[in-house]
C-alpha cells in the first residue's frame, strides 16, 4: 500500500482541534496502516473484551465464594525425582509460548526480507511450540481429571476453580490452537511463493502479501499477552 | 489531514483500487454473493422474517392480556415463552440486524464512496452465521418443552431450572447457542464496517464530511464489538451451568423440595454481564436512528444539519457514556446502594448529549423548506417519540422513582417508546427514503401514509395506557391479570382496548409488507435521485447501484453532506462529488 503523499502544506489547528483533524483526515484515518492490519487490531480489541470479561468473572467468583480456594502452588505441582515442584510444569509451558513469540517476530522479520525459507522455517517452528504448548495443557488437564478436579467439583474446595480453570484455559487453549492452523496455513502461502507471485487466495480470491506475516504476527502475539495475564491471576494468585 | 488550497483541488489517493471478487454464476451473484448491497439485502429479509414472527408472538401475549381465560391455548408457560422469543427476536435478530447489518451493508460503502466492505468474503460469511442463528432460534420452537420461557434477559437462577419452560429442556441451550452464533457473525460484519468507515475512503471524504448516518452506524458498530463480549461471555457461562453443571451463576438452591448440586454462584454477576452488554445494546439500535433521522430530515428540509460537529460529538459522547450506566437496569437487584448513586448519575449525564442532538434536529427543521414526504413524517414522529420515552427515562434513571415502577407495566411503556417504537419508525422512513435506490422505484404513497398514520397514531394507544397501568402497580410479565385486588374494572377495558390496538398496528404492518412487494414491479420509476439528495449513494450512475457501486472512476468528494439550499447555487442542493464554490456553505471549517 503506497504511502501517503502531501501535496498541501499542513494546516493544523493546536491542540484538540488539531488531534481530532489528524484523526479525522482524508480517506484514512491511520495512515499507514491497512486494511487487513486495522480489522485484526479492531478484532484483538474485541477479543480483549471477552478474555477481560471470563477473568472478571473468575476474580468475581474466586472472592464471593464462601469456602476455600484451592491452593494453586499444591494443585499444579509435578512430583520430580522425589520433590514436589510447584507450577513447574505451568511454567514450561510458559518459557515455551514466550518463545514462541520470540520465533514468530524472527518469521515478521525475515518475511519483510522476502527470504522465504527462513519465514516458512521460523514460522512452522512457532506453530510446532505452540503445539507443544497445547499438548502440555491436554497433559495437565488429564492429570487434574485423573485427580478428581470437574467442572463441577474438586476434591480441595470451591467448585468454581474446576469451572474457571478449564474455562479459561479452554478459551485460551482454542485460541493457540486456532493460531497453530493458520500458522501452517500461512507458512504453506510463504513457502509456496503465493506472496511473491501474487496467488489469489483459495477463498478470498485476494491476493496475499508478506504482511500477512505480521497479522498473523499480531494474532500471535495477542495471544501470548493473554496467557501471561492468566498465569499472573490463575496460577500466581 | 492535509488542507489543500484552493479548496477544489483533489487530494491524491492513498490506497489503489480494491479488487473486486467478480460472480461467474447466478449462486455467487444473487446467494453466496460477495456484494455489501446484495448482503444488505439478505439481511434485511432475513431480519424481517424472524421480525413477523416476533410480531405474531406480541398478538398472541395481547390477546391473553386483553381477553383473559379466553384463550385456553395460551397457557402461563406459552406466555413466557411469547414474552421471551417475542423480546429477544425484536432486540438482537431484528434491530440490531436490520440497523448494522442490513442498513450498514448497503449504505456505508456507498455513502463513504467505497467499491465494497474491505472484506466481502468476510461480510458474506457474516451474513451466513447470522442465518445459523436465526435458524437455531426458530429450531427451539420445535425442540422437546418448546423455546425457553426466562424473559429476555435470560436472568439465572431461574433460567435454567425446572420451573421455567425450556429451562431443562432445549430451549435455553438453543437460545444461547444461537445467541454465541449471533455475536460471531455479527463480529465478522462489524469489523468491516468499521475499518470500510476508517480506512476505505474515497479522495476528499474526511471523516467530519461523513453523513451522519455512517457516523451512527459506525459509533453503534464500535459499541456492538466492545459490548457483545459481555454477552458471550455469559452464555458461555451459563451454557456450562446447564450443561456441565457448573455453579458461575447458580447459588445453593432447593427446586421443589430438592437440594440441587449447584452451590456458592453468583446470580448478580450474570446481571452485570449481561447489561454490560444490555444498556450499550440500547444505543447500538438508537445511535443508527439518531444518523439516519438527521439525514432524512435535513434531506427532506432542504437544510443543512444544525451544528453538524455537535452531532458528531454527541453521538461519541453517548457511545462513551453507555458504557458507564449500565447497573441501572438493577437497582431492585440488591446491589450497594452507592453503585445506585453512581449509575443515576451517569444516566442522567447521557441526557445532556442526547438534548443537543434533539435541540439541533429541530433547529434543523426551523425555517426549513418542509416537505411532508412519507420519510419526513417518520422523522418527525421519531423526533417526538423519541423525547416521550427519553422523559420517562428520566423517571427510571432515578433510583427512588425506579425502585416503585420497576417491573411494572410503566417499564414496558418506556422502552417500548424509547427503543421499540422510536427506531422502528427510523427503520420504516429510512425504507421509504432508500427503496427507490434499492430498487429503482418509490414505494406507493398512499398506501405509505396510510402505514405512517395508523402505525405512529396506534403505537401511542398501545403504549401511552401502558404508563398508566405501570403507575397504578400492575406488574409486567404476569401471564394473568384477572384476581388482583389493582387490576380495577376500568384497567381491564384499557388492556381490551391495548390488545385491538395492536392487532390493527400489526395489520398496518402488513399493508407495508405488501407495498415493499407490489412496489418492486408496479411502483413508479425513480430516476437516480428522486428526493434530490448531496449524499453520495444518490450520484451513482446505475440505479440499483451496479457490482462495484460507482462505475469506472470513484467519486471525489468536494464537499459535506449538508449543502442543502446554498445561496447563489442553481439548485437547492449540490452533490457532495460537485466541484466548485457556489455560495457560502455553512460547512464547518
Amino acid at each position: 500500500m503506497a504511502e501517503t503523499t502531501h501535496t498541501g502544506q499542513l494546516n493544523r489547528p493546536d491542540g484538540w482541534r488539531g488531534i481530532a483533524a489528524d484523526w479525522a483526515s482524508d480517506q484514512r484515518a491511520f495512515k499507514n496502516v491497512s486494511w487487513g492490519k486495522a480489522m485484526m487490531w479492531i478484532f484483538l480489541l474485541s477479543d480483549t473484551f471477552i478474555f477481560g470479561c471470563f477473568l472478571l468473572s473468575y476474580m468475581t467468583a474466586r472472592m464471593s465464594t464462601r469456602v476455600p480456594w484451592p491452593n494453586p502452588s499444591e494443585v499444579f505441582a509435578l512430583r520430580i525425582g522425589g520433590s514436589e515442584i510447584p507450577l513447574i510444569l505451568i511454567a514450561i509451558m510458559t518459557f515455551v509460548l514466550i518463545s514462541s513469540s520470540g520465533t514468530m517476530a524472527m518469521a515478521v522479520n525475515f518475511g519483510y526480507r522476502r527470504d522465504r525459507r527462513k519465514t516458512a522455517i521460523l514460522m512452522l517452528l512457532t506453530a510446532a511450540l505452540g503445539a507443544t504448548f497445547v499438548g502440555m495443557q491436554a497433559f495437565e488437564w488429564t492429570k487434574l481429571i485423573t485427580e478428581g478436579v470437574r467442572p463441577w467439583g474438586n476434591p480441595w474446595g470451591a467448585a468454581q476453580f474446576g469451572s474457571c480453570f478449564f474455562m479459561i484455559t479452554g478459551f485460551h487453549g482454542t485460541h493457540v490452537t486456532i493460531g497453530v492452523i493458520f500458522l501452517i496455513i500461512v507458512a504453506r502461502k510463504v513457502w509456496r511463493g503465493d506472496f511473491d507471485i501474487g496467488r489469489p487466495g483459495f477463498f478470498t480470491s485476494r491476493r496475499g502479501r508478506y504482511e500477512n506475516v505480521e497479522i498473523m504476527g499480531l494474532y500471535w502475539h495477542f495471544v501470548d499477552l493473554v496467557w501471561v495475564f492468566i498465569f499472573a491471576f490463575f496460577y500466581l494468585w | 489531514m492535509v488542507d489543500v488550497t484552493p479548496a477544489d483541488a483533489v487530494p491524491p489517493a492513498e490506497v489503489g483500487e480494491m479488487e473486486l471478487y467478480h460472480p461467474h454464476s447466478w449462486w455467487t451473484k444473487y446467494v453466496f454473493s460477495q456484494d455489501a448491497k446484495v448482503i444488505a439485502v439478505q439481511y434485511s429479509a432475513t431480519a424481517t422474517a424472524i421480525g413477523l414472527v416476533a410480531l405474531v408472538l406480541s398478538w398472541l401475549m395481547r390477546l391473553q392480556l386483553g381477553f383473559p381465560g379466553t384463550f385456553d391455548f395460551i397457557t402461563p408457560e406459552a406466555y413466557y415463552q411469547f414474552i421471551t422469543m417475542h423480546g429477544m427476536i425484536m432486540v438482537i435478530y431484528l434491530l440490531t440486524a436490520l440497523f448494522l447489518g442490513g442498513f450498514g451493508n448497503y449504505l456505508i460503502p456507498l455513502m463513504v464512496g467505497a467499491r465494497d466492505m474491505v472484506f466481502p468474503y468476510v461480510n458474506m460469511l457474516s451474513y451466513w452465521v447470522y442465518l445459523l442463528a436465526v435458524l437455531v432460534l426458530v429450531l427451539s420452537f420445535f425442540a422437546p418443552g418448546g423455546p425457553t420461557g426466562a424473559g429476555w434477559t435470560l436472568y439465572p437462577p431461574q433460567a435454567i431450572m425446572t420451573g421455567t419452560p425450556g429451562g431443562q429442556d432445549w430451549g435455553i441451550i438453543l437460545m444461547l447457542s444461537s445467541l454465541i452464533l449471533f455475536i460471531i457473525g455479527f463480529t465478522m460484519g462489524g469489523l468491516n464496517y468499521v475499518v470500510t468507515v476508517l480506512q476505505g475512503r474515497t479522495r476528499g471524504m474526511t471523516l467530519m464530511r461523513l453523513p451522519l448516518t455512517v457516523w451512527g452506524i459506525f459509533t453503534a458498530t464500535v459499541m456492538a464489538l466492545l459490548a457483545f463480549p459481555a454477552l458471550f461471555v455469559a452464555c458461555v457461562m451459563m451454557l456450562l451451568d446447564r450443561a456441565l453443571g457448573t455453579s458461575f451463576f447458580m447459588p445453593a438452591i432447593v427446586e421443589m423440595g430438592q437440594q440441587l448440586q449447584h452451590n456458592g454462584g453468583s446470580p448478580i454477576l450474570f446481571q452485570h454481564l449481561f447489561w454490560f452488554f444490555g444498556h450499550p445494546e440500547v444505543y447500538i439500535v438508537a445511535l443508527p436512528a439518531f444518523g439516519i433521522v438527521s439525514d432524512l430530515i435535513s434531506t427532506h428540509a432542504r437544510k443543512n444539519i444544525f451544528g453538524y460537529r455537535m452531532m458528531v460529538w454527541a453521538i461519541i459522547a453517548i457511545g462513551a457514556l453507555s458504557f458507564v450506566v449500565w447497573a441501572h437496569h438493577m437497582y431492585v437487584s440488591g446491589m450497594h446502594p452507592y453503585f445506585g448513586f453512581f449509575f443515576a448519575t451517569t444516566t442522567l449525564i447521557i441526557a445532556i448529549p442526547t438534548a443537543i442532538k434533539v435541540y439541533n434536529w429541530v433547529l434543523t427543521l426551523w425555517r426549513g423548506d418542509i416537505h411532508l414526504t412519507i420519510p419526513m413524517l417518520f422523522a418527525l414522529a421519531f423526533i417526538v417519540t423519541f423525547v416521550n420515552g427519553g422523559l420517562t427515562g428520566l423517571f427510571l434513571g432515578n433510583v427512588v422513582v425506579d425502585v416503585p415502577l420497576s417491573d411494572t407495566m410503566f417499564v414496558v411503556a418506556h422502552f417500548h417508546m424509547v427503543m421499540g417504537v422510536a427506531p422502528i419508525l427510523v427503520i420504516f422512513g429510512a425504507i421509504y427514503h432508500w427503496y427507490p435506490k434499492v430498487t429503482g422505484r418509490m414505494l406507493d404513497e398512499t398506501l405509505g401514509r396510510f402505514h405512517f398514520w395508523v402505525t405512529f397514531l396506534g403505537a401511542y394507544l398501545i403504549f401511552f395506557p401502558m404508563h398508566y397501568l405501570g403507575l397504578m402497580g400492575i406488574p409486567r410479565r404476569y401471564a394473568e391479570l384477572t384476581d388482583m385486588t389493582i387490576m380495577t374494572e376500568s384497567a381491564h377495558h384499557l388492556n381490551s382496548f391495548i390488545s385491538i390496538m395492536a392487532f390493527i398496528v400489526g395489520f398496518a404492518q402488513m399493508v407495508f409488507l405488501f407495498n415493499l412487494i407490489w412496489s418492486i414491479r408496479h411502483g413508479r420509476e425513480a430516476g437516480g435521485n428522486p428526493w434530490r439528495a448531496t449524499t453520495l449513494e444518490w450520484q451513482t450512475p446505475e440505479t440499483p447501484p451496479a457490482h462495484g457501486n460507482f462505475g469506472k472512476e470513484l467519486p471525489i468528494v468536494y464537499r459535506w453532506a449538508y449543502d442543502y439550499s446554498v445561496p447563489g447555487a442553481k439548485e437547492d442542493f449540490i452533490p457532495q462529488n460537485v466541484p466548485g464554490t457556489f455560495g457560502p456553505s455553512r460547512e464547518p471549517a
